[in-house]
Order: structure tokens, then sequence, then C-alpha cells
């Protein structure tokens, strides 16, 4: 089962952690991003490209599906303006044990930070400016395509 | 054509989309990119550095060498940051 939602509303992970369950998996994994307010940000605003979000978003999944045993993988990703605290993404891989579940769930947040058109705002105070992409997440995102597939 | 821009790209823009009618000699997406920038002041500095900008040719992913062919939406815009 592939659940994914792109919405500006409040991220429920009570809801979505029950969807992933109901699947009869022996494991459940999940990773939720959270606006930090550790450096003076008031507002966090995510832009996307509606319609390529949603197919992008689909893809990861499907490719996580191919890669590992799983029997769900959630992918919820809040847009629109929130706060510091407020849950911006959200995602839960279900599986019959720990490993395939953990692993999708780490390849899926690594892949969806450099292949899915999101778009961060930052604003402190008055002032407003767009997050610049991190190398980090690069690399992240490329050690899982150096490294073969488990099946 | 239909072009989508977002980010720091719409914003210097001033505009989230239009249409175009690129010439033939127009081929890749930079090519796109490039002969967008005559357009107004604004095209001219989202555009001028093709190092920061990234591309989709009917919402795809794609370098910036990708040729057209026969495109219908063409999206322009900075690396991603979602997550």
């Amino acid at each position: 089962m592939i659940r994914v939602s792109v919405d500006h509303a409040p991220i429920d992970i009570g809801t979505e952690l029950a969807g992933v369950e109901e699947t009869g998996a022996g494991a459940v994994a999940s990773f939720t991003g959270i606006v930090r307010g550790d450096d003076g940000v008031t507002c966090l605003e995510l832009e996307h490209y509606p319609g390529m979000t949603e197919s992008a978003l689909c893809d990861l999944a499907e490719q996580a599906l191919a890669r590992w045993s799983l029997l769900s993988a959630v992918i919820v990703h809040r847009v629109g303006p929130m706060t510091p605290g407020d849950r911006v993404v959200f995602i839960a891989t279900a599986a019959s044990h720990r490993q395939a579940a953990l692993e999708a769930c780490a390849y899926l947040i690594d892949r969806l930070k450099t292949d899915a058109p999101f778009w961060k705002r930052e604003q402190r105070g008055e002032a407003a400016s767009w997050v610049d992409a991190r190398p980090g997440d690069h690399q992240a995102a490329a050690r899982w395509t150096a490294q073969s597939a488990p099946d | 054509m239909k072009l989508l821009y977002f980010a720091w790209v719409r914003e210097r823009i001033g505009a989230g989309e239009e249409q175009v009618d690129p010439p033939e000699a127009v081929r890749t997406v930079a090519d796109l990119a490039e002969w967008l920038r005559g357009r107004s002041a604004g095209h001219d500095e989202a555009l001028a550095d093709l190092t920061k900008l990234r591309a989709a040719v009917d919402q795809r992913f794609v370098p910036l060498d990708t040729p057209l062919g026969a495109a219908k939406e063409v999206a322009l815009f900075p690396p991603v940051t979602g997550g």
C-alpha cells in the first residue's frame, strides 16, 4: 500500500501510524521532520510543484517497494506557512521485520530531500530568504544509488 | 509551451507561469533559459546563472542540456529543499 499526501493541513501522526499498523506488519518505522526555531526562524513556508510533487513522491514510494519487502509506504508532506514545532514531513514504512522498515524509511527521507520539488522559505522577523540546498543532502541520497539492492 | 517558475526564480521573474513559443533555434532547456533572459530584466536576473537552476520537462527532473523535443510543460527553479 502506498499513500502520498501533500496538504496545507497539519500532519496527524496518530492517524497515519494507525493506518500503517493496520497492514498487519511486524515492524513499522517512521520519520518526522519538524520546523526548527533554533536560529531565529519565525515562519517556514513550503512551496511545491502541484502535480509533479505527488507523482515524484509516488515514484519514490514505488522504488522503495521494489527494493525492500514492504507492506506499506506512507509519505505526507505539509506545504504553506508553518511555525517552529510544526511537522513538515512524515514518512512511515511497514514490513514483516525491522531491517526493511528502517532502511526503507531512511531511503525515503534521503531521496525526498533531493528528488521532490519542494522549496523552503524562511522568515526571521521581517526578513525572508529562500533556503539553499545542502551538499550533504546529495551525499545522503547518493549513498542509496552507490549500494546494490539487497535482493 | 507552458512555463512554470518556482521559489526565487518565480519571484525574480514576477510570475509563476507563462505561455511562450520559442524559435526553432531553442533546442535544449539551457537554450530556453538563455532565450527567456531577453524577455524582461526580471527574467535576465533570474536565469543568468545556469549553475543555480534546475529544470523539469513535463513534470520530470532533467539536466539542463536535455532537448525540449515536444515538451508541453517546462519548469525552471532553484535546487529543491524539501523534507
